[in-house]
């Protein structure tokens, strides 16, 4: 690619980018340093929280676990585990989770994206809002009118709970998705005869599956992660994973702590290498609109 | 007997009512959830913040300036300190993917900054609580390498720790956004400067930082937004006093069922962040203007 320099002569455009760079080799050395002390910071803390997954014993002064082992990991996978407990509730709390947020997002979504609607902007707004105010405050206070309500300390209440704060996600990423479905398909279907119904459902839907799918992931991360909101509403007898890890590492165990995290860092860590992928660029650029 | 035919113009009032009808009829689960769940509480603690007895005063924030006037001082350092530091590193790291030429390094960046994006906090709280510790894995790093003798190592679970830890999380999410609105950016002015001799730096300070401040500021506040929220960063690192709002107001409901300076409290984190907004949207609207007289 040739770019035209401010004198009219043309030069290649690596050169351009190079010339950008401050003093060649020094430049990327710097840069490489740079990349080096930040991998050594990125990564030391999810090092040190390996180490200790797989350490059974493991003190004061020496640097490295003294024996390492699998023995908690059989404490934590073990049938009659809290652990497996937590994990199953963890999964069944996101699920249902997305199914709700799912059932109320997708129709308003569609609203949201297809229709005229007076005050949409404030509409859009308010479904952000639970994401952008610092929220401790509104749980106590959800807990509190769920104590009324009998749904303290239930799956129901920590998913009512996960649910609104996942809403941004399923909303915004409806909304996008839906923008981005050809009309004159729809329109086509209709001419044809089709129900507004069955074209609803066989061609609108299909083409905005995979936005639907990105935000469900969202909303499942999020309520998989969630601790606050539990600690407040669903405790002490909803006991979710974050609130396993806490229990533990509060009480000092921190192999079993550890491996719990792990356990929450997996599909953390996945999400963040596929996201891109699973987000079409078309799809990225219409959230929020 | 002529057929009457509907008047065409009233049908069309018709269904454009019932199309308005079914619309919100759409809307109204989504919206009843954040109604129900998200503003009646905010407002029941706003009015729980200001309620005494059958009354309205400004009590509990008296008693919650005198029992947390500390920490809400330090709540304020904490956050301003770790936005200062998310702000420079993500600025950094978003210029040097944007105007690097070494696709190598850039690729590598790219994969390396989004590692902890997805990471829960309450996962990254536990990491830092092993790692930052005095005999954690980043004092027996720096023993080793001799940087440090076993004398100078200190424990980091206090406010560094959680500073640490906020940066460590929240940057990737800043650089993501910067980056992005770096990348979505009018190349030709860059090309224009460098064309003029503008150094590397020079070009992103004055060329893109100021294209892009309008995404660095909600970055910013969102992440705000988000430390001002956490509640195991600071139970889990921040032990003994003093320590973060959101663990007061934790410890205010378990131990004493204070939902008055519990909820004082929250008034305050929310007055922060709406300070901070309304700055940012005056700075944002005067750079409009001025923008608009040139």
């Amino acid at each position: 690619m040739l770019v035209s320099t401010m004198d009219g002569r043309q030069m290649p455009a690596r050169n351009l980018l190079a010339r950008l760079l401050p003093g060649g080799i020094a430049g990327v050395i710097l840069q490489g340093l740079l990349i080096l002390v930040l991998a050594l910071l990125i990564f030391g803390p999810l090092l040190n929280l390996i180490l200790w997954a797989v350490a059974e014993v493991w003190y004061f002064p020496y640097k490295l676990p003294v024996t390492y082992g699998t023995k908690y990991w059989a404490q934590v996978f073990g049938p009659q585990s809290d652990a497996m407990a937590s994990l199953s509730t963890s999964i069944i709390i996101a699920l249902t989770t997305v199914v709700v947020c799912l059932l109320v997002s997708v129709p308003a979504g569609y609203a949201l994206a297809r229709r005229s609607l007076p005050a949409r902007a404030f509409v859009m707004l308010l479904f952000l809002m639970p994401q952008a105010f610092p929220n401790l405050a509104v749980y106590i206070n959800v807990a509190r009118l769920f104590y009324d309500l009998g749904l303290n300390g239930t799956i129901a209440g920590v998913v009512l709970v996960h649910a609104v704060h996942g809403l941004v996600f399923s909303v915004w990423i409806t909304v996008a998705a839906f923008s981005g479905v050809n009309e004159d398909l729809e329109k086509a279907a209709r001419n044809l005869g089709a129900s507004p119904l069955r074209t609803f459902f066989t061609i609108t839907l299909p083409q905005a599956l995979p936005g639907i799918l990105a935000g469900c992931i969202f909303v499942f991360l999020e309520s998989l992660d969630e601790f606050t909101g539990t600690f407040f509403v669903g405790a002490p007898d909803v006991i979710t994973l974050p609130m396993l890890l806490y229990n533990a590492s509060m009480e000092g165990n921190y192999q079993i702590a550890s491996i719990t995290a792990l356990i929450l860092l997996v599909p953390s860590v996945l999400f963040m290498l596929v996201v891109e992928k699973f987000m079409r660029p078309d799809t990225l650029a219409r959230i929020g609109k | 007997m002529p057929v009457r035919h509907p008047d065409p113009q009233l049908l069309e009032v018709i269904t454009m009512k019932q199309s308005r009808i079914f619309t919100l009829m759409m809307l109204c689960p989504a919206l009843l959830m954040v109604v129900g769940l998200f503003v009646i509480p905010l407002l029941s603690s706003v009015e729980s913040a200001f309620a005494v007895g059958d009354r309205y005063g400004l009590d509990h924030f008296q008693k919650a300036a005198e029992l947390y006037g500390r920490d809400i001082l330090f709540t304020m350092g904490i956050v301003g300190l770790s936005a200062l530091i998310i702000a420079l590193l993500s600025i950094t790291i978003s210029g040097i993917l944007t105007l690097s030429g070494n696709r190598r390094l850039v690729s590598l960046l790219s994969a390396l900054y989004r590692w902890p994006l997805f990471i829960p906090f309450i996962v990254a709280a536990q990491c830092m609580r092993t790692f930052l510790a005095k005999n954690g894995l980043m004092n027996n790093a720096l023993m080793s390498a001799d940087l440090i003798t076993p004398l100078q190592a200190v424990s980091f679970l206090d406010w560094s720790g959680i500073v640490f830890t906020f940066v460590w999380k929240q940057t990737a999410f800043a650089t993501l956004m910067i980056a992005g609105a770096m990348a979505a950016m009018d190349k030709s002015h860059i090309q224009a400067a460098s064309n003029l001799g503008a150094g590397r730096v020079r070009i992103l300070f004055q060329i893109i930082l100021p294209q892009v401040t309008g995404t660095v500021g909600v970055a910013l506040i969102l992440s705000i937004v988000t430390m001002l929220s956490v509640l195991s960063v600071p139970l889990m690192i921040g032990t003994g006093t003093p320590t973060m709002l959101t663990a007061d107001m934790a410890f205010r409901i378990s131990s004493y069922g204070d939902y008055g300076v519990a909820n004082a409290l929250g008034v305050i984190s929310w007055l922060m962040v709406a300070g901070l907004a309304w700055y940012y949207l005056k700075q944002s609207m005067r750079n409009n203007t001025a923008g608009a007289h040139h």
